[in-house]
Order: structure tokens, then sequence, then C-alpha cells
């Protein structure tokens, strides 16, 4: 029986000592809208850390004290084809610090475009069955927000191309997914003409670091439950440390391990509404700060074609 | 459909290709190769800094041209100007941009590279750096702007007064270029009427490492290398033989070594203070029945460099700080006091994106190469334009950077003189936009630096004198935007640096070099 509606997910994932750069996990499931089927989500999420690592060093920082960044994010999800979707997001991303003199920041973040292609979906036996996803991706800063105040910026200020393939496998109601990226990241401009990253660099332009996204899922899938865990692993390819009590810079090398679990549902009673929610820990990282977060949304879907 | 996805794709995969070029360009890479408009002759004659005479160093008269010496050396010269690998064309092509200019960039890296705050002890105290001790953490120095205002300065006194010396035996010693006596000699840089004994690189190089290794220790050996490289230049170019660089390198380094004896004894020393300094500075601010400041670091961190506004000034006697020091500052408790604060929490609580802009264009901070070495910067992008002499460059910088020593004397003695709270100490209201210094607010270190530099600077380059007092006034309201000052911490600071940067002119007009 082929569902009405497919859910999407969102989730936030953190890439940096900044504000969590702002990830809609839907690029990255395995899971399509139907044809002319349009889901609108929202949703809230907030992440923390009081530690971080400087470097490899893993320190805490008194005049930081806890971290915090929440985020409003808004996103649109349309089915062209049940095999072709196209996504598009904002989040509005807030930070702050516990302790300290420093400000936090506040503003619209990114604005990122999607298009999820499924060139494959083989069934094998009655239950099995594999499909494999392509996504492009491309995210610009909504406006020129600060990028040059981290931790408390509330992004990295690069337009980012990303490429991802995706490998779903069912087996009845249980399913596993991996996935990889390539994240190539534009140089960034900031406000200063010089500064000096493992030497002294005399432009207000600044170098990124390409960075790649890996990640593995598994859980319980059906069209009105998904509860799945899963492990995702982002790095820089390049990029340096912060020193030995320096403060952060947005061309450093951030990579983080971090695990986590999500879980949609959808109202039997409503099954145009979903509920949403996620929580994540940071495991490992270098320049990044060891983040606890989670996320709690709402999707509504809505058949553009019948409404017509 | 799908024909409207390949295309979406080749849209996306193309512009990320195309852009897939992210080497940076650094703006001083066009820099042109110094070809000095005038030699300036008569700059024997010019007044130095801190050596009393150039005839104080016996540089030996060098061999005449027509000696076996000399020829032998020419030949050399020939072998050695042929044939460049591409290393040594890179070395070429980075030196020839002047020596004084890129000795002033590696400066600014290393007041860089070396500012950064200790990081705590487990007793909540701090290490402080150590000179007989540089390479374990915490490395020395930690290049703070008094520090890096004085490292500048005597970097800047060193070149200029040892290219006096250099000036005043070339013309004494009259020998000419290697190119000008023979043919056969591959010349690689713009060629020069000034006499090449001794080599003035040579001269910048010796000064430069006497003077930097007592100030950078921990970078002696990229130090070194660099002074190597440069000595090695001259001859790689065909414009030295090696007689004019051994000459040159030991004349830079007797004359840094009058530097250095300045350095030890100019009262750095006791820059630091101890804890009895620390505990007088609050009590003596409450006996006056003001708020003293407090660190606003956790754990609180000892004010930085307290007793660094008893330096010797370059510019003026110790003795004159006290008449240069502003007024005191608002009284903690006075309306004019609250208003000042009230104006920080607004600027703070309403920062838009071009104040932003401003707060992070003139930090500064953590991790760079301070005030001074940002007025240097733009000091650089001014000079470059007008080609001048390496004795003239260095007489430049070290107007410019004794200025900005002189500006921080004479701010730090004002700071811990007042010893005032900063904004956020008052109100806790008030959210920085950048980080708060670790010392006491009145008057402003980046108002007190701009006023002195782009007063000097307007006297060397008149025609961008308004540009500069467009920048102090922008880098001084960076810190009220900021959070971190209040206005009259500004005003005051930008009106004693203006005295400082006085003191520099009038010294200017009477140097010889006008």
């Amino acid at each position: 029986m082929k569902p009405l509606f497919k859910p999407i997910a969102i989730a936030m994932a953190c890439l940096g000592l900044s504000a969590p750069t702002a990830h809609a996990q839907n690029e990255a499931d395995a899971l399509m809208m139907g044809k002319h089927n349009l889901c609108i989500a929202a949703g809230y999420s907030y992440s923390s850390w009081d530690r971080y690592w400087e470097g490899s060093l893993k320190r805490d920082n008194a005049n930081i004290g806890t971290f915090s960044a929440s985020s409003i994010m808004a996103m649109l999800n349309y089915g062209i084809r049940d095999d072709l979707n196209i996504m598009v997001s904002l989040p509005y991303v807030s930070t702050k610090t516990s302790a300290g003199t420093l400000s936090g920041l506040n503003g619209l973040q990114d604005l990122s475009f999607y298009v999820k292609y499924r060139p494959v979906r083989k069934t094998f036996g009655s239950s099995q069955k594999l499909s494999v996803f392509a996504v492009a991706g491309y995210s610009a800063p909504s406006h020129n927000y600060n990028v040059d105040l981290m931790p408390v910026s509330i992004g990295m200020g690069s337009n980012v191309t990303t490429g991802r393939l995706i490998v779903d496998y069912q087996l009845s109601k249980f399913f596993a997914t991996a996935s990889g990226s390539y994240l190539y990241r534009s140089n960034v401009e900031i406000d200063r003409t010089a500064y000096y990253t493992t030497r002294q660099i005399n432009s207000n332009q600044v170098q990124m670091p390409n960075a790649g996204v890996y990640q593995f899922r598994t859980g319980y899938r059906t069209p009105y439950i998904i509860a799945e865990a899963y492990v995702d692993h982002m790095r820089t390819y390049g990029g340096f440390d912060i020193r030995r009590n320096d403060m952060p810079f947005v061309s450093n090398t951030m990579n983080s391990t971090n695990v986590g679990f999500e879980g949609k549902y959808y109202l039997p009673q409503l099954r145009a509404l979903g509920l949403h929610a996620a929580a994540w820990r940071t495991l490992e990282g270098r320049n990044v700060g060891q983040a606890t977060g989670f996320m709690a949304g709402v999707l509504y879907t809505l058949n553009v074609a019948k409404s017509k | 459909m799908k024909k409207l996805f390949t295309y979406a794709s080749l849209i996306l995969l193309a512009s990320s290709i195309a852009a897939c070029n992210k080497d940076i360009k650094e703006y001083n890479e066009d820099f042109p190769a110094l070809q000095p408009a005038k030699v300036d002759a008569t700059a024997g004659n010019w007044k130095p800094l801190v050596i009393t005479s150039t005839e104080e160093f016996n540089l030996p008269a060098p061999e005449a041209t027509s000696s076996a010496a000399y020829q032998k050396e020419l030949d050399d010269l020939k072998a050695l100007s042929s044939n460049l690998t591409s290393d040594q064309r890179e070395i070429i092509n980075y030196w020839k941009v002047g020596s004084v200019l890129r000795w002033n960039e590696i400066m600014r890296e290393l007041v860089a590279k070396h500012n950064l705050p200790p990081y705590q002890n487990p007793d909540g105290t701090y290490p402080i750096p150590s000179a007989a001790n540089p390479f374990s953490y915490p490395q020395f120095p930690f290049s703070n702007p008094p520090y890096a205002a004085r490292a500048y300065a005597y970097v800047s006194a060193a070149q200029y007064d040892a290219l006096v010396a250099a000036w005043h035996f070339k013309y004494k010693y009259n020998r000419q270029a290697p190119y000008k006596t023979a043919s056969g000699i591959t010349v690689s840089v713009p060629k020069s009427d000034l006499p090449s004994y001794p080599s003035e690189d040579a001269v910048v190089a010796g000064a430069s490492f006497e003077i930097m290794k007592l100030l950078f220790p921990a970078d002696i050996d990229y130090i070194k290398q660099k002074a190597e490289e440069e000595k090695q230049y001259r001859m790689l170019a065909g414009v030295n033989v090696a007689s004019d660089v051994i000459a040159g390198d030991s004349l830079g380094r007797w004359v840094a070594r009058k530097v250095v004896a300045r350095a030890k004894t100019d009262g750095m020393g006791a820059a630091v203070g101890n804890a009895t300094v620390w505990k007088k500075l609050e009590d003596d601010c409450i006996a006056k029945g003001e708020t003293p400041w407090y660190s606003l670091e956790i754990p609180k961190r000892p004010p930085m460099l307290p007793v660094f506004g008893n330096v010797k000034p370059m510019m003026f006697a110790a003795a004159d700080v006290a008449s240069i020091r502003p007024p005191a500052p608002p009284a903690t408790n006075s309306e004019i006091m609250k208003k000042e604060v009230a104006e920080v929490l607004d600027f703070t609580k309403n920062a838009s994106r071009e104040r932003m802009r401003i707060v992070n264009y003139w930090a500064d901070g953590v991790g760079t190469y301070t005030p001074p070495g940002h007025w240097n910067a733009i000091a650089t992008t001014e000079f470059v334009k007008n080609q001048y002499s390496e004795v003239r460059w260095a007489r430049n910088y070290a107007l410019l950077n004794a200025s900005l020593m002189d500006a921080a004397i004479v701010c730090w003695n004002t700071k811990y003189y007042y010893f005032n709270a900063r904004p956020c100490q008052l109100d806790g209201r008030i959210k920085t936009l950048t980080g708060v210094p670790n010392f006491p607010a009145y008057i402003s270190g980046h108002s007190t630096f701009s006023g002195a530099a782009a007063t000097i600077l307007a006297f060397l380059v008149p025609s961008k004198a308004k540009d500069f007092e467009d920048m102090a006034n922008e880098a001084s309201m960076s810190r009220m935007y900021g959070g971190i000052h209040y206005r009259s911490d500004c005003s005051e600071g930008l009106i004693t640096g203006q005295k400082v940067g006085n003191y520099a002119v009038e010294r200017a007009k009477i140097d010889g070099a006008n």
C-alpha cells in the first residue's frame, strides 16, 4: 500500500564552535515526498556545551560558562515526482553564553536549497527494498551576518555546495541508511584586513576548508512511525587548530562525531500532521563544542494537486 | 522533469568547479619593487633616535675597486647572479619590495603569533611568560599592545639609526655599485646611484636580527633564516658584493646593540608589577572615593603591565608623562558617568551590522598584530606608494612607532593612575561585542594609539591627513560600539594621542629629513 505521504524530518547538527549550522535532516534521510505533496515543517532546536576541544585538548572556559544556541527553522519540501523532491529551508539562530561579558548574537542564518533524486528503488522478495538517492544542495547566508565573533557568531558565512549519496536498505519494518556527502565551502570575507592562522595573512578573505559528513542511521520505519538511532561524523578537510587560549576562527579544523535518536509520529486521526523530535550528543571532536541538543517540530503535508 | 534535474545538477557542478580555486590573494603581493625616487644622499646627517653619533662605529674602509680582492668578489657575483634557481628568484622577488617594509611585515606576524594571554594555573593564578625560558608555555613574550608598541618602536629605531650610520659610511667611502664598474653581472632588481658599501639590506638584516632576538627569543631560528635570506638576496640580485654585505651586517648589529642596551634599562622589566603593586592601585583608587577597576576575566587576571607607564619614552622625558596625562575621568557616581554608561548600554543593545563591522575591523585583540600593528599596516599601504629610500622608510616607521610606544606609555600611565572601571563592571547588563581588555578603561588605548598615529602620519603623508583622522575617529568609536569604553575614554584618548603624536611631528621637522 502506498502511503498518502511520506514524512520528512528536520534536525540540527553541530558543525563547529559557533551556532549549530542549520542542517536540514531530510536532505540526509532516505525519505521522499510523494508527487504534488508539499510538506511544511517548523521546528525548534537547542544545543549547548560547556566543554570544547581546543585542537585536541578538551577544556572548559570560565569566561564562556555554558554556550547555547537555539534555532527556529522553517522548511518546505515539495514532491515534483515520487522520485524527485525539492527543499528550501531557513533558520533563525540565537546564541548566548552563561558567563563572561561576551554578547550573544541572533539573526536569520543560511538559506538552503536541495534537490533530491532517487534513481534506484528495487524490491527483493516480499519485504526487502533497496533505494539509492542523490542529493545536490546549495546554501548561502541570508544576509551579511557577523562571522568574526566566534563562538557567538550565528553561522560560518560560507556558500556551501553539497553533493550527497544515500543508500537505504529496508527489511520489513527495519531499515539501515548510509550516506556520505561532500561540502564545498566557499571562502569567507571577514571585516578585518589581516588575521593569523598558522601564519599572518594580509587579506580579508579567509580560505575555508571543505568538509565531509558521513552518517549511518538505523531503526524502525512504517508510514506512521519512524524511530531511529544515528551516528554521524563531520570533518573538515584542512583548516587549523585553535592555539592555546586563542579565540576560535571560522576556518578552524572542525571535526565531530555525534550520536542521536530521532522519532516521527503521524497522528492516526489527522494523518497530514506529524510530530518530530530528536536528541543528540557529541562524543568526540576537534575545535568544536561537546554539544548536547534536542529538537522538536511539527510537519504538515498537503496535496497541492488535489487542492487545485 | 528528468532534464530539469540534469540541468540543475550541471549548473551546480559547474558553479562549484568554477569557484574551486580558493587561493587567497594578499594585498601585499602587489607591492612593487623598490625603486627610490630619491637616494637621500644626506641621510648620513639625519638625527638618529638612540645612538649619539654615526662615527662611534668604526666601519673600516672597503678595498679599492681596483684591488684583486674586489675583482675576485666581482667574479663571484657574476657567477652567483646568473643561472638563478626558482627558489632564488622567489627570494629576490620577496625582498626587492623593500627591506624595511618586509621586516615590518615580519614584526606584525610575530606580534600576532605571540599575542595570546596565558592560560591560568590550576590554582587560579596566572603564569607570567619568562624571557629566560621563552620556549616553554607560556611562551615569551605575550605581545600585548604595550609590549608590541615598544617592540615595533625598538625595531624601527634600530633600523633607522643603523641606516643613518650606513648612509654616513656609504658617502664617506663612496664605493659604487658593482654593476657600475663591471660588466657581466646579471642585475635582477632596479639599479640605483646609491654607493653600495655597506649594503643597506645587510644593515637592516643585521640590526633586525640583533634587536628581534631580544624581543622574540622563541623565534630566533625564523628571524635568523630571514636575515640570512636577505643578505643572500643582495648578492643573488647582483647588487652587492660579499664585503658590502659583511660590513652592513656588522654595522647593523653594532647599532642595534645600542638599542638593545636601551631596551634592557627602559623600565620594562618592572612593568608587570607584583601583588603589592596591584593591591596598592586598588587601595589608592578607593582612597580617592572611586570604584576601582577589577578584572572581568574568570579567574581574575592581574592587570596588564600596570607599571608600563613608567617605561622611558622615545620622544620626551619620563618626567613629561605626568604633564601629558589627561585630567581625571568623570567620577563613578557623577551624572556624566551615568549618562556615559547608559550610552554604552544603548550601543550594545542596538548593535547594527555596520557598527559590528567597525568593531571587528578595529578589534585588533587576541591573536592579532594589535592596534600599533594595524597602524603600521595602514602606514605601509600609504608609504609603499611613495618609493622612499630605505633610510626614509625606516625614518617614517621610526617616527610612527616611537609615537605609538609613547602613546602606550602615556595611556598606561593614565589607566593605572586613575584605575577606573570598565562599562560592564558598572552595569552588568552591558554585554560586549569584542573582548574586554584586562586593564582599566580610562583612557582608551585604541584612541590614544590612533590619535598619535594619525597625527604623525598626517605630517608624513599630508595628502591623506583627512583619511587618517577619519580612521582614528572610527577606531576610537569602535570601542564604544563594542561596549568596552565610555565616550570620555575615547575623546580624551584621541586628544592625548594627538599630543603624543605632535612630539614626533616636532622632531620630524628638525631631524634633517625634510
